[in-house]
């Protein structure tokens, strides 16, 4: 648990006013989302309760909804209700749908039919047949229902923080993204007390008396609104220039830290996931995010880079990164991957870039066609070899290399190429590397430099700005520590940068990063 | 007090309730007895609106039963059912009370009413905070009547109401139940399948079959002058017993050979009771006044010739 010599504990007493922050978003998306749900999904229950040919549509469309993956379903509302906590409350909204709406189904469809029939046959009405009788009797499969939907909430309101709004999902991104192991457990231990606690208090309520019944159908909604209160929603919507990073960006000292420190830079700013970030920025949902140099979305979304005239972005030049056994047992590899070398600059890459991401072509078939351009490619062999392993990150580029490399490998030599794409982050490709998962996937040297090695601010100043001695740099530290080989760069540096509309750029005019400082202060 | 008019019920294609008419009158017990299916509770439920009848006219009270808004005939009407149906989230106090709240009785009527009920069925006072999960089949089972009962209604519809319980409870309960006073100003019809609990019941018994009326009478009619074969084969299993519970002691006192007092008379005998349970009560009597099975068989067919004649 030891990381840069600060424990757990430390890290979360350091970040405490961090965290309960984004405790309380948490518990307010949380309990806006069940709250609308409880007021929809009970009556609807009802209602299907007694009209049963409804039943079968209304449980199916429902079901279908919670099939969603919700981080697909986040991505389907951004072009409806853009980005913030709105898209995140009517999703995890619609996740609280089913367990609400077929436990109440299931409770008022179980109750005995001869208490029912007695109900009737005494004379009492209708509605106090539902309120007396039916509610009553149902209301601990009801709870039932509500418990498991704010389950479901609070875990899936984690994912929140890809659509900037907030919550817990801040920390266990950015740490899955940084390496940081503190910085995950420090989202993923409050989120998992989170559940088991309001599991339990509304467990509480579940075994409660029927006196004292008639207090919870009063207390339930009370207690969600003053919860639900806790999110505050004014503070994100404003009229000044609004930033979106990523939860990688945010805790990087070649990011959203050094923008901080260096460049004194200081805006509203939100946390969200780089797959909506560029359509977020482009519908004007927000003026500035931290992209990518190479990304395709550049050239699709008409979006323009600033200067980074203070050299806070260290060189990120791309190579494959190849577990030594691999290469001691397949030294014709080393050959094969480094094809590639030098045969991409950063205008190709953006342009493949745009290919996949906004032409929407699939990155095996954009490979194909650059190898083939470059006369490179082969079909593949017998493919009777030993089987090899390609990772990448959750990224069009990286799938573009990694299908390239697939080829290569295929095209040059007998072994076979498993591809293990969109690996969802840094961390998660270099422990699946470390861990005999994977056997290559194409890392930057910079990411390798400050989120892998950690290197200490003393020794980035020294190597800062120079592409070959950085790239030496984590060469040799990784041979050292890790017994991984860096191969050769394949030639496009794709560095962290600043992105805003052309137009808008142009109309402010920015073009360096403290011309957008300056925009701010005023 | 009760008349339905050709009334019938169809579910889908099945005719359950198939053109049936007869009359209840004031104070009159009456059972509906059939096999299952055969439409009994089709048409007692039919008479509180559980099921709405497709034709045929229902007068309850001299009123047509759909002339009352439906909470208020419903209201007016004890119904008592096979399973209770007792809330099983209120307690036994609370159970009762539900008719008296719905017509908004003050608290201490309520009060007044329930320890009242509580002393003529036979129930005991600390059961009322108590669940009915907590009580025993014969103790809910009284319950639901005096449920059924609370706000005094004039009319009882009773569902089988002893269907759900042992023998044992069964018969101790419907013994019970005759000489219940509380019950003797009801207009009562009953559900049931069980003929000995029809003949001990009720004072006049209709008996069904798919979904039309084969035969209504007393016991003694249906038995020895039945209207068709139907009427006959239902009575075949255990007869003698049947005949037995359908002859009071009353009624066949003019027919005993010797009496038990030694001049032909019968003294110290409830004359209302059945030749049956007039058998039962001789037992393991074997003191002074012991009438012996052998007369009680000959009054009997003494009786059936006389009645058949």
């Amino acid at each position: 648990m030891n990381e840069n010599g600060i424990n757990l504990w430390q890290f979360m007493q350091e970040q405490s006013s961090k965290i309960w922050e984004q405790l309380l978003a948490h518990i307010g998306l949380t309990f806006i989302s069940l709250f609308i749900a409880i007021i929809i999904a009970v009556p609807l229950g009802i209602f299907i309760a007694r009209k049963k040919k409804f039943a079968g549509m209304v449980l199916g469309i429902t079901g279908v909804l919670q099939t969603i993956p919700s981080i697909a379903l986040l991505g389907f509302m951004i072009p409806l209700l853009g980005i913030g906590p709105k898209p995140a409350i009517v999703a995890l909204f619609l996740y609280a749908l089913l367990p609400i709406l077929r436990n109440t189904y299931t409770g008022i469809t179980g109750v005995d039919a001869a208490v029912r029939d007695a109900a009737n046959g005494m004379g009492l009405s209708r509605m106090q047949v539902l309120f007396k009788v039916e509610l009553p009797l149902a209301f601990p499969v009801i709870m039932a229902g509500i418990r498991t939907a704010t389950v479901i909430n609070v875990g899936v309101a984690t994912l929140a923080a890809y659509i900037a709004a907030g919550g817990l999902g801040e920390f266990i991104f950015g740490g899955i993204a940084l390496n940081n192991t503190n910085m995950i457990l420090a989202g993923a231990i409050p989120a998992a007390l989170l559940a088991i606690v309001l599991d339990f208090l509304l467990g509480l309520l579940q075994k409660m008396k029927r006196r004292k019944l008639r207090f919870a159908f009063i207390l339930l909604p009370v207690i969600c609104l003053v919860l639900s209160s806790f999110y505050l929603l004014p503070s994100f919507y404003g009229s000044s220039l609004l930033a979106g990073f990523t939860p990688e960006f945010m805790g990087r000292q070649d990011g959203y830290l050094g923008l901080k420190n260096v460049y004194n830079l200081n805006m509203r700013n939100v946390v969200i996931s780089d797959a909506v970030m560029y359509k977020a920025a482009f519908e004007k949902k927000l003026d500035v995010i931290s992209g990518y140099s190479t990304d395709g979305r550049l050239k699709a979304f008409d979006l323009v880079t600033l200067e980074d005239d203070k050299h806070i972005f260290p060189p990120y030049y791309v190579a494959p990164v190849v577990r030594n056994e691999v290469l001691e047992q397949h030294p014709e590899l080393e050959s094969i991957l480094n094809l590639l070398s030098g045969k991409i600059n950063d205008s190709t890459m953006t342009a493949l870039n745009y290919e996949v991401d906004y032409l929407k072509k699939t990155p095996e078939a954009v490979a194909k066609k650059f190898l083939q351009e470059q006369q490179l490619y082969k079909a593949p062999q017998n493919r009777n070899g030993d089987e090899i392993r390609i990772g990448s990150k959750i990224f069009g580029e990286q799938y573009i290399l990694a299908a390239m490399y697939s080829m290569l490998i295929e095209g040059y030599s007998n072994l076979k190429v498993s591809a293990k794409t969109g690996l969802g982050g840094t961390k998660i490709c270099f422990d699946a590397l470390t861990n005999n998962q994977i056997d290559v996937y194409p890392e930057y040297s910079g990411t390798a430099l400050l989120v892998i090695l950690n290197a200490n601010e003393t020794a980035v100043k020294q190597l800062a700005g120079n592409k070959d001695s950085v790239y030496h740099f984590v060469q040799q530290e990784f041979q050292k520590k890790y017994k991984l080989s860096w191969l050769q760069p394949v030639g496009f540096n794709n560095t962290y940068a600043l992105m805003m509309r052309k137009a808008q750029a142009e109309q402010l005019g920015i073009v360096t990063i403290r011309d957008l400082v300056e925009a701010v202060k005023n | 007090m009760i008349s339905l008019q050709h009334v019938s019920k169809k579910f889908g294609e099945r005719q359950a309730v198939d053109n049936i008419s007869f009359d209840i009158k004031d104070g009159e017990t009456v059972a509906l007895l059939g096999t299952s299916g055969c439409g009994k509770t089709t048409t007692l439920r039919m008479i509180n609106r559980l099921t709405e009848a497709d034709s045929g006219s229902i007068i309850v009270n001299g009123q047509s039963n759909k002339e009352l808004p439906l909470e208020e005939l419903r209201r007016g009407i004890g119904y008592v059912l096979q399973h209770n149906g007792l809330f099983p989230h209120y307690t036994i106090e609370e159970n009762i009370a539900i008719v008296p709240g719905l017509f908004k009785w003050q608290a201490h009527k309520i009060k007044k009413r329930i320890t009242e009920l509580l002393a003529q069925l036979h129930l005991p006072e600390n059961i009322l905070a108590q669940y009915p999960a907590a009580l025993s089949g014969g103790q809910q089972q009284r319950v639901g009547l005096a449920r059924a009962l609370a706000a005094d209604p004039p009319i009882l519809l009773m569902d089988e109401p002893f269907g759900a319980l042992d023998a044992v409870t069964r018969a101790e309960i419907t013994k019970d139940f005759r000489r219940l006073d509380i019950l003797q100003s009801k207009t009562i019809l009953l559900v049931t399948h069980d003929i000995q609990e029809a003949f001990a019941l009720a004072d006049r018994i209709i008996l069904m079959h798919e979904g039309k009326i084969m035969q209504q009478g007393t016991a003694a009619t249906l038995l020895f002058s039945p209207a068709n074969n139907f009427v006959k084969d239902f009575f075949a299993q255990n007869r003698l017993q049947s005949e037995l519970s359908a002859v009071t002691v009353a009624d066949a006192a003019g027919f005993f050979a010797e009496g038990n007092n030694g001049n032909g008379q019968l003294v110290n005998v409830d004359h209302a009771q059945s030749l049956w349970e007039l058998l039962e009560q001789q037992n393991g009597n074997n003191k002074a006044n012991e009438i012996n099975a052998a007369s009680v068989l000959q009054a009997l067919e003494n009786w059936k010739k006389n009645f058949n004649e």
